[in-house]
């Protein structure tokens, strides 16, 4: 590729050709402000913010999309320059509810730091107040359109990566707005809940249902005996919230902190997560040996399986019959444990703590309530979690690592990696292995199956069987395998199917910013918490073998059937 | 006026094929298919020095030399037939008189740029038009010149009618295409240009209907002949729609160089009821307001561009003393806050803060800082938006600042000269 030289605010930079003037700038450590500019999404050149001036051109060119020629010369810090962003900016902001100090990204807010950047010290523009209402007509997700820029980024992220398209730019002119189509309410439409719309959405204008006083409320009532559980992919982000590096792992602060709010117990999703290895493999096994529906397709995550209820409900005979992990865990702790430690299941309150939206959607389905009562009961995100530890005011960096209890606390790294795509398929591969050979699995690292690739595959070797898996992330891609099933071309035993892009640690409940760049740290992260466990195939898990002793007896058996396997919806009308 | 380009309006049968092959319909699509290479057919209309009527003036040879430069198994020719701006009406002329040339004019441009499918695209208001397109594409298709191998060459071109729903926006090509392509018309950002990738990603080249009916007129008579019409820098005819206060309203296919004075009182009689010339507007909603004192220019690109001035669709609307300035931009700005796409942020707000400030002027509720903020908000408008619309959208409410800025001032006293506006205590004219 030719090289151009380019003149940015009087400063040679040579650069590939066809490098925008933003990229180019970059390089220089020239920062121009951006808004609907994300880094893991397609240019889309609409906010003008980041406009620039270029000798002998009349008008300014936007940088992000402006790809420098060769000689150019560009002025990104003029008088002119700063008063056309100022008045773009101002544009923006008498459209907006600045009501800054009680929403829901006040700290957090690209439009708020940009204003601050621009130095923004009055708004000139008659103010346009419209009070829409704020959609909360489902269990995950909130919109509150009079906080909408209309940046497009959460249409992008919808239709291109997901492939939901739950929402749309509809009207135009000053009516420009983004709806769920023609209707109302998210509810009125196909959404996963994914929650994606959330993490690239630079302001307040979507986020989760909050519960966060639903669980303060529970921790006052003497009367119930509440249990948390840790997601996988929730302890290798918070500390982002806290100031700690992306990557960083703070389980045993989190662990603290919940017992210092009064959590009767803190137990580790990674348990469930190992049992759902053990019924999940039996399964795969079962449908292998008896001529079931292959691919089998996992179902761990509530996102994904909201969208083959919506898009492909003809192939819901493919998923794992398989409840995910948090919902293992409630229908256990109301049974098992409420029977073990002699308390009455009416009295528990599961909170579960989640990387994900679509949790609170899964916890409120009509058939989620196998122990008689709601499995669990209230799912708080990262987000959530961390809003309740800045409330509390107790410093997480100052809290001293503390176990979780036992015996749900126990789990191996097979459990710990459902965080990221692949981990899930790795961890059934290293149970399956030994299950079908009866030998111990020597290398238990499927590299080929890690990392934040959207579609990954492996055969694996057991006695004279090969079996052939398959890891997509990102629904865009599990569109593709999808397809490949109902064309009889996806020729695998077993596919993981995680809803968001990177798996678990990029769901739609984890800190803001999740860029890809920081996503696999998290990734990285969730490995290294994997290589911490002294047991690292779930099959070996002690406290799952006895729970199969002393009470469901073997997988796949009656109470399994009962309490941790489930059946779907076909939601297409 | 001359008769060069809409000789064959109205002195034939636009379906009749007899017709328009009587007249020497086809002549030059024959000698371009058998006797020129594709690259002789863009050299010619080069040397022809022919620019896009549509509005840009962008030179037409150029444009089909990029398209013809590409690599790539598809390419698209597509007639903008979008004819939208406020005060156009010359494209509809030559669609409904001879559609036949214009299809001539794709087939020739698809040829030279090596493109195989083409499209036009018609404005949804215009239904009689696009009917007469479907049929008269459906008879070309019968006589052998679309389809496969035309005219038994190698050549093979189709063509398909698109229309959208009325956006003023898809007659912007960007905004076009990704219509064709089934989205709401919204405008891309360039460059990619089309000629690179356009439509479908595909290199696209877009001409407008008047640009394209020159063609075979240009290889009829070739490029030297052609250039003897109108004046160095811009060659040939230009088809002016004349409208507004002037008596003799209508479309006029006149040679560059003519002054606006001669075209106004010459052509058109003048104006109605012998009243005074306050201003034109050129190019339609989005051109500029001249005032009397420049009624000598000549029409030409160059001697436009002197004076900052584009030739737009060649609309001219012609505005009497009655008119009162504060109102007609007012006008015309709501014209442009209902046609933004609402994409990019200059165009979506500021049109709709202009629209608001113009109305309290209009009411006598403004102020001298309203007068700054509509310099800010049309400054922001033209400089930063994302495509033509946005950018051009103030161009009559800075030229009118710039030209009639005491009428301007004179309603923040209170005072419209027109008597069009009705001030405070009186019942306010919306």
């Amino acid at each position: 590729m030719s090289k151009v030289k380019v003149f940015i605010d009087n400063r040679e930079v040579i650069v590939d050709e066809g490098t925008t003037i933003l990229e180019a700038a970059k390089k220089v450590n020239i920062n121009i402000p951006t808004l609907c500019y994300h880094p893991d999404q397609k240019i889309k050149g609409i906010c003008r913010i980041c406009i620039v001036e270029v000798e002998g051109q009349k008008n300014f060119s936007a940088s992000c999309c402006t790809p420098v020629r060769d000689g150019m010369r560009i002025r990104t810090n003029t008088k002119k320059v700063r008063e056309a962003r100022k008045n773009i900016m101002q544009f923006i902001l008498v459209r907006h509810d600045g009501d800054c100090l009680t929403c829901v990204r006040n700290g957090n807010c690209e439009l708020q730091k940009l204003s601050e950047e621009l130095n923004i010290k009055e708004i000139k523009y008659d103010r346009i107040v419209e009070n829409l209402p704020i959609d909360e007509s489902n269990p995950s997700i909130v919109r509150n359109p009079n906080k909408c820029i209309k940046c497009g980024r959460c249409i992008e992220v919808c239709h291109d990566v997901q492939g939901v398209g739950a929402i749309d730019a509809i009207n135009r002119s000053d009516d420009l707005k983004i709806l769920p189509g023609l209707y109302e309410k998210i509810s009125d439409v196909a959404c996963v809940y994914c929650g994606q719309c959330i993490n690239v959405c630079p302001v307040g204008a979507i986020y989760e249902k909050e519960d966060i006083e639903r669980v303060w409320d529970v921790l006052e009532d003497k009367s119930k005996h509440v249990v948390v559980q840790i997601a996988p992919a929730v302890r290798v982000s918070l500390g982002e919230m806290f100031g700690f590096k992306p990557g960083s792992i703070v389980t045993g602060k989190i662990v603290a902190f919940l017992k210092a709010i009064g959590f009767d117990k803190v137990f580790d999703t990674n348990f469930t997560a190992d049992l759902t290895i053990i019924e999940e493999g039996s399964e795969l096994l079962h449908r292998i040996k008896n001529g079931g529906k292959l691919p089998m397709l996992t179902s761990c995550s509530p996102g994904w399986i909201r969208y083959i209820e919506f898009f492909y409900p003809e192939l819901l005979g493919h998923v794992s019959t398989c409840k995910s992990p948090q919902q293992m865990f409630g229908a256990l702790t109301k049974t098992y444990y409420a029977q073990k430690f002699g308390i009455d299941p009416k009295d528990i309150v599961v909170v579960s703590i989640m990387p994900c939206t679509a949790k609170k959607a899964e916890a409120v389905r009509e058939e989620m309530n196998s122990s008689g009562y709601q499995d669990v009961d209230i799912v708080l995100t990262t987000r959530e979690l961390g809003k309740m530890i800045k409330e509390s005011r107790i410093q997480l960096e100052d809290l001293e690592e503390v176990e979780f209890d036992r015996p749900f606390g126990i789990a191996t790294g097979a459990g710990a990696i459902f965080g990221a795509t692949g981990g899930v398929m790795e961890a059934a591969l290293r149970t399956v292995y030994e299950k079908v050979t009866g030998k111990e699995l020597e290398k238990i690292e499927f590299t080929a199956l890690r990392g934040i690739d959207e579609y990954k595959e492996a055969a694996v070797e057991m006695d004279n069987m090969k079996v052939k898996v398959a890891v997509v992330n990102g629904l865009k891609n599990a569109k593709i395998i999808l397809d490949m099933i109902k064309e009889g071309r996806a020729d695998y035993h077993f596919i993981e199917v995680m809803c968001c892009p990177g798996g678990c640690i990029g769901g739609g409940g984890q800190p803001i910013p999740s860029t890809n760049e920081i996503k696999k740290k998290r990734i990285e992260a969730i490995y290294n918490v994997d290589i911490s466990y002294a047991i690292r195939k779930s099959h070996l898990n002690p406290v799952v073998n006895k729970l199969y002793e002393e009470f469901l007896k073997e997988p796949l058996g009656h109470k399994s059937h009962q309490l941790l396997h489930t059946h779907y919806i076909n939601r297409k009308n | 006026m001359v008769n060069l380009i809409s000789r064959l309006c109205g002195k034939l049968d636009p379906l009749s094929i007899y017709d328009y092959r009587e007249k020497g319909g086809f002549k030059s699509l024959e000698k371009v298919l058998f006797k020129m290479k594709p690259i002789d057919v863009i050299d010619e209309i080069k040397k022809s020095n022919l620019k896009g009527r549509g509005g840009a003036a962008f030179p037409t040879g150029l444009k089909w030399q990029f398209v013809s430069m590409e690599e790539s198994d598809e390419k698209y020719v597509i007639c903008n037939a979008d004819e939208g701006e406020p005060g156009t009406f010359k494209d509809k002329i030559l669609l409904d008189g001879c559609p036949f040339q214009i299809i001539e004019g794709m087939l020739i441009a698809g040829y030279a740029v090596g493109a195989k499918k083409g499209f036009i695209y018609i404005r949804g208001e215009y239904p009689k038009s696009k009917e007469l397109l479907i049929e008269a594409v459906d008879i070309l298709k019968k006589e052998g010149y679309l389809g496969d191998n035309i005219l038994s060459s190698d050549f093979s071109f189709d063509i398909e009618i698109r229309s959208g729903a009325g956006a003023y926006v898809c007659g912007e090509e960007t905004a076009l295409i990704e219509s064709i392509e089934g989205e709401p018309g919204r405008s891309r950002f360039k460059p990619p240009y089309p000629p690179n990738k356009g439509l479908w990603g595909k290199p696209t080249l877009v001409n407008n209907v008047e640009t394209l009916a020159n063609i075979p007129v240009i290889l009829e008579i070739g490029a030297e002949n052609y250039k003897k019409y109108g004046t160095e820098s811009s060659s040939g005819t230009k088809l002016i729609s004349v409208s507004g206060s002037v008596v003799n309203k209508g479309v006029y296919e006149v040679e560059f160089g003519i002054t606006l004075r001669e075209i106004i009182y010459d052509i058109c009689g003048g104006l109605i009821e012998d009243r005074k010339l306050k201003f034109l507007q050129i190019g339609g909603s989005s051109g500029v307001c001249i005032p009397a004192d420049m009624l000598d220019l000549r029409l030409d690109f160059d001697e436009f561009r002197k004076h900052d001035i584009g030739l737009g669709s060649g609309a001219i609307l012609v505005v009497d003393e009655n008119t009162c300035v504060v109102d007609f931009i007012k006008v015309t700005s709501e014209f442009f806050e209902h046609e933004s796409c609402g994409k990019c942020t200059p165009c979506r707000e500021g049109n709709y803060h202009i629209v608001r400030i113009l109305k309290r002027i209009a009411e006598g509720k403004g102020s001298k800082r309203d007068l700054d903020l509509l310099k800010n908000i049309s400054d922001v408008m033209q400089q930063c938006s994302l495509c033509g619309l946005g950018q051009a959208a103030p161009t009559a409410l800075i030229t009118t600042m710039k030209y009639f800025k005491e009428e301007y001032e004179e309603h923040l006293k209170g005072y419209c000269r027109a008597g069009k506006c009705t001030f405070k205590g009186g019942v306010l004219d919306e």
